[in-house]
């Protein structure tokens, strides 16, 4: 007996060449759980063929910093403010139990035993997927975070226009 | 017992490493091609039917293994796009 397989008409791939599902993310969080959250539903939606833009706004931004920036602001409010808000992927706390950043250790030595990908990794494979991601410039002016430390591969620098232009057109929009 | 033309280890990974890697490995097959993907994470039963669901790839089917000390997952993919 011989099986000719025929291919459709059209296919599901087809379709979605033409227009890709896109999604968006708001992370305003600065926590490593929350962080995780967004980084693995962005993974997942670009390897699953998604257009998929993030932005960080407030504490968001903290996961986007490199490690180690300090404010650039020159008034001394937001120099102190900026000596306290400290950046960088993997120096954030955990939301819960974290005591003063043990519980945080703890959690990412679990991780590390068990092969799971922590938020620097995860930001990695966002790039390699390339996963859009842009900054909030009003919450930067605020916090006093200059664009120069912030990490390599941030797109763009916007505001909530252009959020809501990909709000607008997405399928799934979330807020962390 | 499904056959497969290509494999992928994703042993010890949890979600979303398995789908990613996934999506990457398929790029290196040709059209036609069965991709099989080792994982003993459960969550593959239902995250890889979705995933060729959203992708367009073909969906050909899952065999479990038991083995020491987690049981192993088989997903197969055939790439079409």
């Amino acid at each position: 007996m011989s099986i000719t397989q025929v291919e459709p008409a059209t296919t599901l791939a087809q379709l979605q060449e033409t227009k890709p599902d896109k999604v968006t993310i708001v992370l305003l969080s600065g926590e490593m759980d929350k962080a995780m959250a967004a980084f693995i539903i962005a993974t997942g939606a670009a390897a699953m063929g998604m257009q998929v833009t993030m932005f960080f706004t407030f504490w968001g931004l903290n996961v986007i910093r490199k490690p180690g920036a300090s404010s650039s602001a020159k008034d001394f409010l937001r120099k102190a403010f900026g000596f306290l808000n400290k950046g960088g992927a993997a120096g954030l706390p955990i939301s819960r139990f974290n005591f003063g950043g043990l519980g945080a250790t703890m959690m990412k030595k679990v991780m590390k035993d068990n092969r799971m990908p922590g938020v620097p990794e995860l930001i990695e494979t966002a790039q390699d997927l390339d996963v859009k991601m842009i900054a909030c410039t009003t919450t930067l002016g605020l916090l006093g975070i200059s664009k120069d430390t912030l990490i390599d591969g941030v797109d763009e620098l916007a505001g909530v226009s252009t959020y809501l232009a990909e709000a607008k057109d997405g399928s799934v929009n979330l807020f962390i | 017992m499904i056959e497969s033309d290509v494999k992928l280890d994703t042993l010890g990974y949890f979600c979303p490493m398995p789908i990613i890697l996934t999506s990457k490995k398929i790029k290196e097959l040709t059209l036609g091609q069965v991709l099989e993907v080792a994982s003993d994470d459960e969550g593959i039963k239902k995250d890889m039917p979705a995933w060729c669901q959203t992708t367009g790839h073909e969906w050909v089917g899952l065999e479990e293994e038991e083995a020491d000390p987690k049981r192993v997952y088989k997903a197969y993919v055939k790439k079409t796009k």
